[in-house]
């Protein structure tokens, strides 16, 4: 169970994402309207982890992303996951700068709609784990496209699961082919982008997408 | 009444049929009137307000005085009318504030007040006894004529009249034969009354018309009021931006997850399939309404300027762009929306049109411009004629007072260029 603190300025989508939240066994410990009351919930409550909007109450430009950051700044264990509704580089590449993008999200709004993969995705940011929209990283892989045009499209398919966050099996699940084959297209990239290889996911995440930032 | 004026009509052969010699006669003769009350009250204002200045009354009666020309002058402007049909407009500007005081400030600055009580003094003082002078004459001789037997039949009893003092007819022949003479002599004077009306005409256009400075304060409000417009626009681009990210599309968020949740139930068939359906529906309107908002207006312009939305139009053309726009800093949002949004086109024409395989987008400031520059290694061939695009991209790049330069030859490569000033000095900030 996820203690969380939610920070959503439409009551319909707060009371929709806390209802949602409980569904799968999580505790919205404080529900936030607008940046400041979310900076006051997170110092009040500890949680586990911190669900945002960007656009928030009182500007309504990106209070939220800014408050995240800020946060943490502050505390660099916080996991953040920021909810966005625009596919939107320079806001991701701002919040994966931020500590070493370790326990962060950026996924567009329109995500938790498939419930599980987002649960599955929070789990994953609160677990310390980097999950970045795959339209976003479309957009990280066509900003980047010289080094990148030497992947197939095969491979480049499989760097963009692997920016999700997802496992050797949870990429050969969702492309159904075996993990040997995942391993050896994340070898043959690795090699492209020349990127050491090693063992941990979430590292292997972090150097890509380092890489792409440029 | 035909749209010649008193001057051309005068030209041709037909003026005597119409009425304008009736009507320039009108005109010199409701001089007189006019002109002899304003003498009246100029020299009453003078002398009573310069008697009284130590009073506050008088002070009062002299600035009235120096703002008689105002209503005198919009009198005189509808006046010419008379004789001439080219409307004279009014050289004054509007007051930036409402309220007494600053449309005072603004009168009393005006060159146009000062030249309209220049001609409330010259009108006073000269013009309208000339005027009287030559209407009165015309009439007296023309009207003096006309009327000797109609006077030698009702004040003298049919004996004699004396006619301007010159001649004495002494039998009706006579009389009917003066008159004859004032009926010739008639449309013979109404030659240089026509042209003393004309003359006069002439004057008041001169003294009463917008001088060089009212046209540049002119232009200058035009641009404000295009500047206006403009932001109008696009303060209502951004409402209809927030109304659908703030609506619609956080009902279609919610109804996706509603819809989500209620898939995990697993319904039995056809149940499960038509919410999956649906579910698929909303992720797709999700999408389109997502693009849709973008393009309305980028939420990335108004949190991190013109540098980072360029960056991100690019990232999203079909065509490869390099984007070199190391411009620190924040400019007006008009100029960042303006040059925005043609940067976009630019790019979409890129696309769509140029064949290009690479593009690039360049930014620079040179002290007070930014110059913005799209390339690309296409075919060429853009131009701004025929409605296209490119037109209304230069319309808007002009409101914030810059430029669009487009070099395409045929064969490429195009060059696409705005200059536009860093801080439009027309701006209504």
């Amino acid at each position: 169970m996820l203690r969380i603190v939610l920070a959503e300025d439409s009551v319909l989508l707060r009371e929709g994402l806390i209802g949602l939240l409980e569904r799968f066994g999580h505790q919205v410990v404080a529900g936030a309207g607008s940046a400041d009351e979310l900076t006051e919930a997170v110092t009040a409550h500890a949680p586990d982890i911190v669900v945002t909007d960007v656009r928030m109450p009182p500007g309504f430009t990106d209070e939220g992303l800014r408050a995240a950051v800020a946060l943490r700044e502050a505390r660099p264990q916080l996991p953040v996951l920021v909810l966005s509704q625009y596919v939107q580089r320079a806001y991701a590449e701002e919040l994966l700068d931020s500590c070493d993008g370790r326990g962060v999200g950026y996924l567009l709004k329109e995500r938790v709609g498939n419930v599980e993969e987002f649960v599955d995705a929070l789990q994953r940011v609160a677990d310390g784990g980097t999950v970045v929209d795959p339209e976003v990283v479309r957009q990280l892989l066509r900003h980047r496209r010289d080094p990148l045009s030497r992947l197939t499209a095969r491979e480049q398919e499989v760097l963009a699961l692997m920016a999700e966050g997802r496992s050797n099996a949870s990429v050969a699940e969702a492309l159904t082919v075996s993990e040997g084959t995942v391993s050896k297209h994340f070898g043959s990239i690795l090699t492209k982008l020349d990127l050491s290889l090693t063992d941990a996911t979430n590292r292997r995440v972090l150097a890509v997408l380092a890489y792409l930032r440029g | 009444m035909s749209s010649l004026t008193l001057r051309q009509a005068l030209r041709r052969r037909r003026y005597l049929l119409g009425g304008r010699p009736w009507r320039a006669a009108l005109y010199l003769l409701s001089s007189v009137p006019i002109g002899a009350a304003l003498l009246a009250s100029v020299v009453l204002l003078a002398v009573v307000g310069s008697a009284l200045t130590l009073v506050l009354v008088g002070v009062l009666l002299l600035l009235m005085l120096a703002l008689i020309g105002i209503p005198v002058a919009a009198v005189e402007r509808r006046r010419l009318r008379l004789i001439d049909p080219v409307p004279l407009g009014d050289p004054h500007r509007a007051p930036a504030r409402t309220g007494l005081t600053a449309w005072l400030r603004t009168r009393l600055r005006e060159q146009a007040t000062w030249r309209e009580f220049g001609y409330v003094l010259l009108f006073a003082f000269v013009l309208w006894p000339l005027e009287g002078l030559v209407v009165g004459a015309v009439l007296a001789v023309c009207g003096g004529l006309l009327a000797t037997p109609v006077v030698m039949a009702t004040v003298t009893g049919g004996e004699e009249v004396r006619v301007m003092k010159l001649w004495l007819a002494d039998s009706y022949p006579q009389a009917f034969a003066l008159a004859l003479l004032g009926l010739v002599l008639l449309p013979l004077f109404a030659y240089p009354l026509g042209w003393a009306a004309a003359a006069r005409a002439a004057l008041t256009r001169t003294l009463l018309s917008a001088g060089p400075g009212g046209l540049d304060s002119r232009l200058e409000e035009l641009g404000r009021s295009r500047m206006r417009l403009v932001d109008a626009f696009e303060a209502e681009r951004r409402r209809i931006e927030r109304d659908l990210h703030d609506g619609a599309q956080q009902r279609l968020v919610a109804l996706s997850m509603t819809l989500g949740l209620a898939r995990l139930e697993a319904p039995a068939e056809p149940l499960g399939s038509l919410l999956a359906k649906a579910h698929e529906e909303a992720g797709v309107a999700l999408v389109e309404i997502r693009e849709l908002i973008r393009g309305i207006h980028p939420q990335v312009l108004t949190d991190r300027g013109l540098a980072a939305a360029v960056e991100d139009i690019a990232d999203r053309s079909a065509v490869p762009v390099d984007v070199d726009f190391g411009i620190p800093g924040r400019f007006p949002q008009a100029v960042e929306t303006a040059v925005y949004f043609a940067v976009c086109e630019a790019l979409a024409n890129v696309a769509k049109h140029s064949g290009a395989s690479r593009a690039q987008v360049t930014g620079r400031t040179d002290g007070e411009q930014l110059t913005v520059e799209v390339r690309d290694d296409g075919s060429g061939g853009a131009g701004t004629a025929g409605g296209s695009g490119l037109q209304g991209v230069a319309d808007r790049i002009s409101v914030v007072g810059g430029r669009l330069l487009i070099s395409s030859p045929p064969g490429g490569p195009t060059v696409f260029r705005l200059d536009v000033p860093r801080s439009p000095a027309h701006l209504v900030e």
